[in-house]
């Protein structure tokens, strides 16, 4: 009882890389807590996943597989999912900031009247003083995110409420397993006890799922882009400077929405996170959201026509000009170089 | 004919902070911001008045939860399309959090009546959260359809959605009355239609009329469309439930941005300095 429950997403006879990350810190916050982690998964066809999810220090894992629950559609999910959590009172619920969990989590904590934080860069636990009404709580969740534009960051917590809720993007959290031989308890739960007919007036006509074209997650280089890219045709230096290295091209949020490139390039809070070896930040200013998908990389190179930029701050290096000038010079000067 | 409510919300412009909008103590100057209809709310109305545009006969009215300045979005949604519009406005709803949000909106929507279809932008860009549309649809007690990218069909009360996924696509069916939010990559909103600005540009609250007119008779004798205003009583809601004591959510702490400065080395143009840096990149097998 009042134990961390991570909802992980099944999709296409897999658990997504999101709900590991989750399972990983679920584990550490259940050790600080002193509680057990228990892992919900929602599907069909789920027959050998407890092996899988066991290996992250998963304590008790509950499966419905039901052909009703595939594929995912918000109220059948809900069902299950808030019916159990009525019988199961768990103190926290962390789930993947996806396409799903989005739909999802605001569902279930309305449906439970508890408090959501959506894309969380950090969670922790800690205490709360309440001033007004003078009561002090002990081991709540923070939920940190920046907010506001990204100036400024927050610490959400649920004093009251329980669970505690909160979703995160996929590569914030690292995934760590425990053991090869750990092997969680298994509660299969029946889904007809919890959905009825009116649940399933969402019908799922036509699906296309895409895999990515692009790897930003797995690409040790990465040379992203930002407003200050100025066009869609100077993206086309950072694609050639990419090609040349072999790296990958991201974008800030303020790219993608100008128009520059695709979303699935956006690095960043409502994007994606990243670490790799060397980023090489091209007219990015550096607003803390950007920030918060890119600071754990190794090397940090800024080029930018304003001295000013924060981005400067946590570069290794700055170079100073036009990327008109400076790409085309780092291309040649890493062909001649190169052996 | 179907009745329509489009939920809108007026938001600082947080994709365009200019330098003027950090205050010198390094909070948010948020006068420095202009106020803007959240995109995807603009989405949203669009995807209304195209299915107007197939059942002339529906009813658009659209719905904001704010300040009194928030009645300017509400009259920028008439110059488009919108039949009528609703300010929901009281002190009650201040430091509100998604859920009591959700809450005081779907007390308006009941009030309204009758809705077929709500529509919702996916997120508002202040807080880029995606919750108060599938809080709205629970607390009704009815479906939801997100990230809507496009309105297929619309016959006998069952609609037809696309939706935009990370990964993919997805077309999905449901019966009315169900709440749909709208993803950035559908239609972009029509603009202001001319006759209906002429029409609409002194459509204002009471509360405004107040503040603008001299005397009590004129304000009740102004003929211009009256934008209906409502507060927490007129919707009864349950006070307990409304803002910041009716937020499960807390904020604890806030804190300015301050980067840790690295030792950065600047790099000027010089090919010779160019040059360099990619031969100490290459040597620490950093590239290459």
């Amino acid at each position: 009882m009042n134990n961390v429950c991570v909802y992980c997403e099944f999709e296409e006879g897999r658990i997504q890389e999101v709900s590991y990350e989750l399972l990983t810190k679920g584990r550490s916050l259940a050790n600080q807590l002193n509680c057990k982690l228990e892992a919900l998964v929602l599907g069909e066809g789920l027959n050998g996943l407890e092996k899988e999810v066991s290996r992250y220090g998963v304590d008790i894992l509950y499966m419905a597989d039901d052909k009703r629950l595939y594929p995912y559609t918000t109220l059948p999910h809900t069902a299950v999912a808030v019916g159990l959590f009525k019988q199961t009172h768990p103190q926290i619920v962390l789930m993947g900031a996806t396409s799903i969990g989005r739909d999802l989590g605001p569902r279930i904590s309305s449906s439970l009247t508890s408090g959501l934080t959506a894309d969380c860069t950090n969670l922790e636990i800690g205490e709360y003083e309440d001033k007004k009404a003078g009561k002090k709580y002990e081991n709540l969740l923070y939920q940190i995110r920046p907010a506001f534009g990204g100036n400024i960051v927050a610490t959400i917590v649920n004093p009251d409420n329980r669970p505690q809720m909160a979703t995160v993007r996929e590569g914030v959290m690292k995934k760590e397993t425990i053991s090869d031989t750990h092997k969680a308890e298994l509660i299969y739960l029946d889904a007809g006890q919890y959905l009825r007919d009116e649940d399933l007036v969402v019908k799922i006509i036509e699906r296309h799922m895409e895999t990515s074209k692009v790897n930003l997650k797995n690409s040790s280089i990465i040379i992203a882009g930002g407003y200050g890219v100025g066009s869609k045709e100077n993206f086309n230096l950072l694609y050639e400077l990419a090609h040349t290295l072999g790296a990958e091209v991201g974008a800030s949020r303020a790219a993608v929405d100008a128009g520059f490139t695709d979303k699935e390039r956006q690095i960043g809070q409502t994007g994606i996170t990243v670490r790799p070896k060397l980023y090489i930040a091209c007219g990015i200013s550096g607003q803390i959201q950007h920030i918060a998908g890119m600071q754990d990389s190794a090397m940090v190179i800024s080029i930018n026509n304003d001295a000013n930029a924060p981005i400067n701050k946590l570069a290794d290096y700055v170079i100073q000009g036009n990327l008109e000038t400076i790409i085309p010079k780092m291309i040649k000067y890493y062909k001649k170089n190169i052996k | 004919m179907y009745k329509i409510i489009v939920l809108a919300k007026q938001v600082p412009d947080t994709r365009n902070v200019g330098k003027d909008a950090m205050k010198a103590d390094g909070t948010v100057n948020r006068a420095a911001l202009p106020a803007i209809f959240n995109p995807e709310d603009l989405n949203a109305l669009e995807l209304a008045l195209e299915i107007k545009d197939q059942y002339p006969d529906t009813k658009i009215t659209l719905l904001t939860m704010g300040p009194v300045r928030a009645a300017e979005i509400l009259r920028e949604g008439m110059y488009r399309g919108a039949d009528a519009g609703v300010l929901l406005t009281d002190k009650a709803f201040a430091g509100s959090d998604t859920l009591a949000t959700s809450y005081a909106l779907s007390c308006a929507i009941r009030k309204i009546g009758e809705a077929d279809l709500i529509l919702a932008g996916r997120q508002a860009i202040d807080g880029d959260t995606a919750q108060v549309g599938p809080q709205v649809a629970d607390k009704l007690g009815i479906p939801q359809i997100t990230y809507a990218e496009e309105i297929i069909s619309l016959h006998d009360r069952t609609i037809q959605v696309k939706r935009r996924l990370e990964r993919g696509v997805e077309v999905v069916e449901c019966t009315l009355p169900v709440l749909i939010t709208a993803h950035s990559t559908a239609p972009e909103c029509r603009p202001r239609n001319a006759k209906r600005l002429m029409r609409f540009k002194r459509a204002t609250t009471l509360s405004e009329r107040h503040t603008t007119a001299e005397d009590y008779l004129a304000v009740h004798n102004d003929q211009a469309v009256l934008i209906t205003e409502w507060c927490a009583k007129d919707v009864n809601s349950d006070l307990v439930q409304l803002g910041l004591g009716g937020s499960p959510t807390k904020v604890r702490q806030v804190e300015n941005i301050v980067f840790q400065a690295k030792e950065s080395k600047v790099i000027s143009t010089d090919d010779a300095e160019i040059e360099s840096l990619m031969q100490e990149l290459i040597s620490q097998h950093t590239i290459g």
